[in-house]
């Protein structure tokens, strides 16, 4: 499990990765055998079935949602860039980066990463968290412990203080609003990967 | 009940009357009135009988020939009938922890041999604590530990614990000694090195009285797994430090080498009693493969190499507490698939039945050691180590806390830090410890110090820590209300940040986790567990959410007290109930299900042996499998399932496959999830797969109609 910078080049396109998620060679490395472990038959894609190699995963409520956000809309099969870009949100945000406008807001900062929790509700990508979706999630979370019409109401509940502009629905920027007394970067972060 | 309760008592007390007046020395007569009918003859040697000397004797009463285990079972007795009488007097047990009301019991009955002998009631003695009265505690504690959790927060539990603990000692010692020297009159011939000792032994959080406090309170389990872990590991370093400071007492002086070798002691002392633990551990493992012929000796065998494995390492100086505990961890799995059924029910009730003997006797032991004679008194020591036990406490935490928290992704709030400080009670360990001692001038000052500092903690925090906490969780509520829809968005994030965590490999965990699965799966369990009940663990994943899903299918949801119908806008008492909804069902920060670690009651692991009953159900020919040994779904406040439904209504299309024939085919992993996410499945498709299963395995054990059989199960599964 070496992490020597010859076998870096096995991973097509290994500079420009490092360049775009800002995750340094060493991790680099590391992710790409997480990915061939999981590449079963070393096609070099992975495809949904293959995640059902990480049994923890089965268990979590929204553990299929996690996995369909790996793979862009309309795609079945993922590659190893697309992996890596997708676990670039989750890298701890730069603090010293600066930004200047012209830049695209990096996948690990707050906005970005954000977004991709936005997308976890929203699967139908139309900018919107509607009741029908937030009710589909919170039925994944709470399982079987409340009643269907304890459901409706904490969904009612949790439109009435987010939405604004009483569309009866969440946009991004309400999702945005409920969460900003949390910590979005500490929270959303996996320690490891700074 | 009450009425009950003190009925109990005045019986235990009256039981004990033969016993502390037979103690007497025999010229005393025993008094006629206060004695069973059986000893009203009397006769003037002493030694009653009946009316013809010299001739044989019909009837006589021997007490001295059954003096040791009479009054042994007469303890036990008394201890048993107080918890019984706790339990049954109704709103007590709101108020009062167990352990505050076997104190007082305890003190009761001291109080009366006092008063009846007018000398010190028998104490408790150091090597009988360690020795008979603390294995059976840790052990159990050990048997039924979470695992997942505890290995999840095993860094955590170990800065507590060491770090924690050597602040601590540190702390109280030297300021302990600053009082001293304050105190020049009355206190000056206390070195430091004694306050030192003093400080080693006073600093440790005991797990007796932890747990038998945190039974009563409702604290979610990540907090439990920190400050019962603490209790058990800050073993090692306690035990470590109190045996350097009495050997540095000892000696003529003490070096810098003395003290560099004392570090390197804690950490042979810890890992000698973990290596110990897991040699025994593997050798217990061993042993249950081969009981199959004799099945009822197989609990025995827990319990003889636990208890093996805690004598050698006290022989050899090792911390004992350590090497049970690595002991019941290392062995129950392997233990739980190699022996029946009906041994696993029985070493489990046997486990929980020892350690609540054991920790009532310690309870009250501590009551009745209370009075004596040897106490002394001093206002400024006893004060100020009350109030330096809680400050040094209170800022190691946050210290700690600070620093942990950086490097957790569930951060350790402040209610949990409040608890985790004010929750460190002391107990009977520090008690036999203080005895230990050698004896010095001051000695009855630390006793008494000792004795005072566990019922302050044991009453005074035991007591209050409930009210404190709902006081504390009132007043954060009033301040910072987390919207209802922050808290779910809080929970999504949590959760898909442990996916993400699982699909990367975490490295500090599930990449260690993992590398040890394949460990055991390669080498360990083929060498430990019988042949024929080595199945691979997709299967029993299996098998265990189709238990999962049948049992959940004929439960109703716990009801939640809010009858009102929902209408725009919503009113307080609905949100709160809709909170507490949130916060009881959306808390499950490991992906199983563990139950909370409860004294009273058996909950059955989730893990591994509800999908091997089905398993031996369909498997064993012989076993006259008749009776339902699922035990019902923790319910509860605890009993948090989370809604892997679709998991679960997913596999059962798979299970069609792999039962086939009493033989089941093996299972790739991966099918099961792939099925899952095609979406859930009608409940009702699958529950007729499953009856159709159900026939093809039933046939070997019995021509019942598996309906039947299936509802009768469930039926008896409903049961509490």
């Amino acid at each position: 499990m070496g992490s020597n910078s010859s076998s870096m080049n096995n991973i097509p396109n290994a500079e420009q990765l490092v360049q775009e998620t800002g995750f340094s060679a060493a991790h680099i490395l590391r992710l790409y055998e997480r990915f061939q472990f999981l590449d079963k038959d070393d096609t070099g894609q992975l495809r949904p079935e293959d995640f059902g190699a990480v049994r923890e995963l089965a268990m979590n409520p929204i553990g299929d949602r996690i996995i369909s956000a790996f793979f862009s809309p309309g795609q079945e099969t993922l590659d190893f860039a697309s992996f890596v870009r997708v676990l670039a949100h989750f890298r701890p945000a730069d603090s010293n980066r600066t930004r200047d406008g012209a830049q695209p807001e990096p996948a690990n900062s707050s906005m970005g990463k954000l977004k991709f929790a936005f997308q976890l509700y929203d699967q139908d990508r139309d900018g919107k968290i509607s009741r029908a979706e937030l009710l589909q999630v919170l039925r994944a979370m709470l399982g079987m412990q409340v009643t269907e019409e304890q459901l409706q109401s904490i969904a009612e509940r949790a439109i009435q203080e987010a939405d604004f502009d009483q569309d009866d629905a969440i946009s991004f920027d309400e999702f945005r609003k409920s969460l900003e007394k949390v910590n979005i970067d500490h929270k959303m972060s996996i320690r490891f990967l700074s | 009940m009450a009425a009950l309760w003190t009925l109990s008592v005045l019986l235990s007390a009256c039981l004990l009357w033969p016993v502390c007046l037979a103690l007497t020395p025999p010229a005393e007569l025993p008094q006629p009135h206060n004695l069973p009918p059986l000893l009203g003859f009397n006769s003037s040697d002493g030694s009653p009988s009946v009316d013809l000397p010299m001739a044989l004797r019909v009837f006589s009463v021997d007490y001295h020939h059954v003096q040791a285990p009479f009054e042994i079972v007469l303890w036990i007795m008394l201890a048993s009938l107080a918890k019984l009488g706790f339990h049954w007097s109704g709103r007590v047990p709101a108020v009062f922890p167990e352990s505050c009301l076997l104190i007082m019991v305890g003190l009761l009955v001291g109080g009366v041999i006092y008063g009846v002998r007018h000398s010190a009631p028998p104490t408790l003695s150091a090597d009988a604590f360690f020795l008979f009265l603390l294995p059976p505690i840790v052990l159990d504690a050990g048997y039924f530990l979470p695992g997942k959790l505890f290995f999840e927060n095993l860094g955590t539990i170990l800065w507590y614990a060491v770090l924690g603990t050597l602040w601590n000692v540190l702390g109280i010692g030297l300021s302990l000694y600053g009082v001293c020297l304050l105190a020049q009159s009355s206190l000056g011939d206390v070195s430091l090195l004694h306050c030192l000792l003093f400080g080693s032994l006073i600093a440790a959080v005991d797990p007796v009285a932890v747990l038998s406090v945190f039974q009563e309170m409702h604290v979610n389990e990540q907090l439990h797994i920190l400050v019962f872990g603490e209790s058990l590991l800050n073993d090692a370093v306690t035990v470590v430090l109190y045996k350097l400071f009495e050997s540095f007492l000892r000696l003529p002086s003490v070096s810098g080498l003395d003290v560099l070798l004392g570090g390197c002691r804690v950490v042979v002392v810890g890992l000698g009693g973990l290596f110990v633990g897991l040699f025994f551990g593997l050798l217990a493992a061993l042993t249950s493969r081969f009981t199959s012929r004799a099945q009822v000796i197989a609990p025995l065998f827990v319990f003889l190499y636990s208890y093996l494995s805690y004598l050698t390492s006290e022989m050899l100086h090792l911390s004992g507490i350590m090497a049970i505990v690595t002991c019941a961890v290392t062995m129950k799995q392997y233990v739980e698939a190699n022996v029946s059924e009906r041994s696993n029910t029985s070493i489990q009730y046997f486990l929980k039945m020892w350690s609540s003997v054991s920790e009532t006797l310690i309870f009250i032991f501590l009551g009745v050691s209370t009075i004596q004679d040897v106490h002394m008194w001093s206002w400024p020591f006893v004060c100020s180590t009350l109030l330096l036990c809680l400050a040094w406490r209170a800022t190691g935490v946050l210290l700690l806390t600070a620093v942990v928290n950086k490097l957790r992704r569930n951060t350790v709030t402040f209610r949990d830090q409040f608890i985790i400080a004010y929750g460190g009670l002391r107990g009977a360990i520090c008690f036999s410890l203080v005895f230990l001692i050698d004896d010095f001038p001051k000695k009855r000052l630390f006793i008494t110090t000792t004795i005072v500092v566990i019922l302050f903690t044991v009453f005074v925090q035991g007591m209050t820590i409930k009210p404190l906490v709902e006081l504390l969780d009132v007043k954060r509520k009033k301040r910072a209300l987390p919207t209802v829809s922050e808290e779910i968005h809080s929970r999504l994030i949590d959760h898909l940040l442990a996916g993400i965590e699982d699909v990367v490999g975490y490295w500090g965990q599930h990449y260690w986790k993992d590398r040890f699965e394949q460990f055991n799966r390669k080498y360990l369990r083929r060498f430990l567990i019988r042949e024929d009940h080595q199945a691979p663990s997709s299967i029993l994943r299996v098998y265990q959410e189709l238990e999962r899903r049948e049992q959940r299918r004929d439960e109703e949801a716990p009801p939640i007290e809010d009858p009102r119908s929902h209408s725009r806008p919503l009113l307080p008492e609905e949100m709160d109930s809709i909170r507490r909804i949130l916060s009881r069902n959306l808390q499950n920060f490991n992906k199983k299900q563990t139950p909370a670690y409860s004294r009273h009651t058996l909950h059955q692991d989730t893990t591994m042996d509800k999908t091997r009953k089905p398993l031996y159900r369909h498997h064993s020919l012989g076993e006259r499998y008749k009776y339902n040994t699922i035990t019902h779904w923790p319910q509860g406040e605890d009993g948090e399932f989370n809604g892997s439904h679709r998991v679960r209504a997913g596999l059962c299309r798979s299970h069609t496959v792999c039962a086939v024939g009493p033989r089941p085919v093996l299972q790739d992993s991966s099918a099961p999830a792939a099925s899952a996410q095609r979406g859930p499945a009608d409940p009702k498709s699958a529950a007729t797969k499953e009856d159709q299963v159900f026939p093809q395995n039933q046939a070997p054990v019995g021509g019942e109609a598996p309906k039947k059989q299936l509802s009768f199960v469930l039926e008896n599964e409903k049961q509490p």
